[in-house]
């Protein structure tokens, strides 16, 4: 490997950008792919970078053969993040839920009485305003935003954070109801419709879930298909 | 795979003080190799290693090619199958096979 190929792998490892080193087994050439840009000593062509953005979007690592090539494709993903808002009940839930999966989970909420460690025991806890907490965790496109608190003062500072961050995932939880009357106030606050189009809600997949852990399994499983979902079906089913 | 080491930084580290620097990458493994695909090992030309492609099964031999591999420039990709015995350990009887991939960063 060039000593100036392994610098950007580096830096894009402290930036927490996804990339994948690409190496010709044959002849020994690599390539850095990231999101939209590729570095490094040879071209691939379209059906190899596709192969290329599917192993990194699965958060696989592997060889893969096209044509005459033999490609050894190594994802360097930052780690999966929930960050939930609100040290609610369905939180409660939410919280070991996502860290099952797999995810690193944090829990903001600056109302001491809710967020407490007895009512979340091993979950990492953030007592910051959560616009101010959401800065502070940088939040990158392996990160999942959750909205729980059913608070304007609360949900909506964070949203406007995470609607123009890379987040993959934002979800808040309200009726109907209440979202038309939050993206009501996100329009006054100068969003975009693509920006508000954004935010699931009602959040959850429509499993008719009732009790808090139900819930919490509806936007687990909502979290889990966005993230796995090939990006070409993403406009149709937002 | 997500950050569960952090080789590619201590090689860029070992770069930057002057040192030559080999890297050996799980490729392909088979059955039951003890660490999955894209594990990595960082060598340095004393032959001092960090991280891990095996549960020490390997280690070995990979440091000795990476040494030659700091020498000649050019990378290769090794085959091990892991002792049955050690396989049988971590739960498989038949034995496992790792591919590694060793190359100098220069």
């Amino acid at each position: 490997m060039k000593t100036e190929l392994l610098q950007r792998l580096v830096t894009a490892r402290a930036e927490k950008r996804p990339v994948a080193l690409v190496t010709d087994l044959g002849s020994g050439m690599q390539t850095l792919v990231g999101q939209d840009v590729a570095h490094g000593g040879f071209g691939l062509d379209r059906e190899e970078l596709a192969e290329v953005q599917k192993y990194l979007r699965e958060d696989r690592s592997g060889i893969v053969e096209i044509g005459d090539s033999r490609l050894f494709i190594h994802s360097y993903n930052p780690p999966l993040r929930v960050i939930i808002i609100g040290a609610v009940h369905i939180a409660q839930a939410l919280a070991p839920m996502a860290s099952l999966a797999g995810y690193d989970v944090v829990v903001v909420d600056p109302r001491r009485a809710f967020a407490t460690d007895a009512r979340f025991p091993g979950i990492t806890m953030n007592g910051e305003w959560p616009d101010d907490a959401l800065k502070e965790l940088v939040i990158d496109s392996r990160t999942a935003i959750v909205t729980l608190t059913h608070d304007p003062k609360l949900d909506d500072p964070a949203l406007h954070v995470a609607l123009r961050s890379p987040a993959f995932y934002v979800g808040s939880l309200g009726s109907r109801k209440t979202h038309g009357k939050r993206v009501d106030r996100l329009r006054e606050a100068g969003y975009s419709e693509s920006e508000i189009s954004r935010i699931h809600a009602p959040v959850g997949l429509a499993i008719d879930a009732v009790s808090p852990a139900e819930i919490a399994l509806a936007i687990m499983a909502q979290i889990t298909q966005v993230l796995r979902r090939e990006p070409s079906s993403s406009a149709a089913a937002a | 795979m997500t950050y569960e080491n952090n080789i590619p930084e201590i090689a860029a580290a070992l770069r930057a003080e002057g040192k030559r620097v080999a890297l050996a990458t799980v490729v392909s493994t088979w059955g039951s190799s003890p660490r999955p695909v894209g594990s990595q090992l960082v060598v340095d030309e004393t032959g001092a290693m960090q991280g891990s492609v095996s549960g020490g099964c390997i280690e070995g031999a990979v440091v000795h090619q990476a040494l030659e591999t700091m020498k000649d420039g050019e990378p290769r990709v090794l085959s091990f199958g892991v002792a049955d015995e050690t396989a049988w350990e971590v739960g498989l009887a038949c034995g496992g096979k790792v591919q590694v991939y060793v190359e100098a960063v220069e």
